[in-house]
């Protein structure tokens, strides 16, 4: 496309939805662990792997 | 009011939008982001071309609508609402165990009236802690992955029983098939080597506190004597960092003091950690170190300036991972967990050492919140919507805000602290939220750039 580039093309994950095993969010500023955005879904994580390397979230 | 299904925005000339519902980014021209600024407004599209005849090419323009057409086919603009029928029935996944009520260090910001949460210094028994596992694998509701922070003041004056109940929960995970994460947080001074190596032994995820450069972590740290922590709890993190082979976080706060934090993230790069998170401090407005809306322009600067920082290093071929801004926008969390937003009072809850339950670590000693005792319930019920209201992107001025999905619905804890009140998100902490979502999204964009370039 000429004016428009998309950066991800993987829309929220409507299919793998609810298996409550993802880690629980909190939005406390003294708990870097557990913000919702910043989670990778479980599921997702089984099918792509990517060491990030800090706490697992 | 409107809930917004595109976000645009533009950093250091990049312009970028953000599609709300389906969790896309596109970076666009001026020309499709005029378009798209039209089409949101509700401009029909006849009227959009009279608009920008003068200014662009009608081929040009035809074809930006071509291209929005094509991605709201697919989409991945002004995408469909986000909906599920997921259960909403309470199972605790994850307990914070407030190994003890004590710490080695006095902390002027610190939440938990430095470390004692404003009631007498005192430890969890291995006992209680035991319980509080029982507890946890009863109301689960069935999950597979549990989690347990061990969190004080702080937890290493407790080691024993940390030990002692890891040791049970891992004897119980046996028994049931589950899996226990644990994480332990820590300011770091009694990180001795055999603590080193029973956390690495026991998979432990580790969150280390250092605020960053030596002036700025001893303002804040230090002991309950007034002495500078900085000195101590350098050389213990640095022998940390050298034998650790897990997962940890360097975690520091920042206040009215350095917003130039983005330094403060230099330094700890600098020292060798690549794992950071620095978070804003939440305090009383009468605080000295306070953040205050007057703050907000200089921070929002300052998270840019981080964010080319984080650009910089990732060129140089020498990363590191900034908590906000790692966003996976490709293996994200499902629909079912961004409505469900923060899991406190429900999912998550906090345990005192005697055993009293409270929604979240920030609001123990609070006894009209206290939801009982370990020890007298089987069967956990989570407080009323009118005790501690839900929060959460469907909830309140949360709906009609483009980062929702992102963030949980807030603190409700810093809320009330800073608003008296769980009804009225903290708005600073919002305004700051949106601006790292920002950041993030700019970094993915350029790393997208570099990669389909090069």
């Amino acid at each position: 496309m000429k004016h428009i580039r998309p950066v991800n093309s993987e829309k929220v994950a409507r299919e793998t939805v609810g298996c409550r095993e993802c880690p629980t969010s909190c939005q406390s500023a003294c708990k870097t662990s557990c913000t919702v955005g910043n989670q990778v879904c479980v599921q997702m994580e089984k099918v792509k792997p990517n060491n990030r390397g800090g706490v697992k979230i | 009011m409107k809930s917004p299904r595109i976000h645009q925005f533009e950093i250091n000339g990049e312009k970028l939008v953000f599609d709300v519902e389906s969790d896309t980014l596109h970076q666009v021209d001026d020309l499709a982001w005029k378009v798209m600024s039209l089409l949101d407004a509700g401009y029909p599209v006849g009227r959009i071309k009279e608009i920008l005849a003068d200014e662009y090419f009608t081929q040009d323009i035809t074809e930006t609508l071509e291209e929005i057409n094509y991605l709201q086919q697919q989409d991945l603009l002004w995408g469909s609402p986000l909906e599920t029928t997921g259960t909403s029935e309470s199972m605790v996944k994850a307990l914070c165990l407030n190994i003890a009520h004590t710490c080695n260090l006095s902390c002027r910001y610190c939440f938990a009236g430095e470390g004692s949460y404003g009631g007498e210094d005192s430890l969890m028994s291995p006992e209680v802690g035991k319980v509080a596992i029982d507890f946890l694998l009863d109301n689960s509701g069935g999950r597979k992955r549990l989690e347990v922070d061990y969190f004080g003041g702080e937890p290493l004056l407790n080691f024993e029983t940390v030990k002692e109940t890891t040791a049970y929960a891992r004897q119980r995970a046996r028994e049931t098939g589950v899996e226990f994460g644990f994480t332990l947080t820590t300011n770091g001074l009694l990180l001795t080597e055999d603590v080193i190596n029973y956390l690495q032994a026991e998979g432990f995820s580790v969150i280390l506190s250092l605020d960053g450069r030596k002036e700025v972590h001893d303002r804040m740290r230090r002991s309950p004597g007034g002495d500078p922590s900085y000195e101590k709890v350098k050389e213990r993190l640095l022998n940390f960092l050298a034998r650790w082979n897990g997962n940890y976080y360097v975690r520091g706060t920042f206040t009215s003091y350095n917003l130039d934090f983005s330094k403060d993230v230099a330094h700890m790069v600098d020292l060798g950690f690549r794992n950071i998170s620095l978070e804003p401090a939440v305090s009383s407005p009468e605080d000295d170190w306070a953040l205050s809306q007057k703050d907000l322009p200089y921070l929002e600067k300052e998270y840019e300036r981080l964010a080319e920082y984080y650009l910089q290093k990732l060129h140089e071929k020498d990363p590191f991972d900034f908590f906000h801004f790692a966003v996976d926008l490709d293996r994200g969390p499902c629909v079912y967990k961004r409505l469900s937003g923060c899991g406190a009072g429900n999912e998550y809850l906090a345990v005192t050492p005697t055993g009293e339950l409270y929604p979240c670590h920030q609001l123990v000693g609070d006894e009209s919140l206290c939801l009982g005792n370990v020890r007298q319930l089987p069967n956990f019920i989570p407080p009323s919507s009118e005790a501690f209201p839900p929060a959460g992107p469907l909830h309140g001025k949360c709906a009609s805000c483009w980062a929702r999905y992102h963030c949980g619905g807030g603190c409700r804890a810093a809320a009330r602290l800073v608003n008296g009140s769980f009804h009225q998100p903290y708005e600073l902490e919002c305004a700051l939220q949106k601006k790292r979502l920002e950041c993030a999204l700019y970094i993915k964009s350029k790393i997208n750039e570099k990669s389909t370039t090069c």
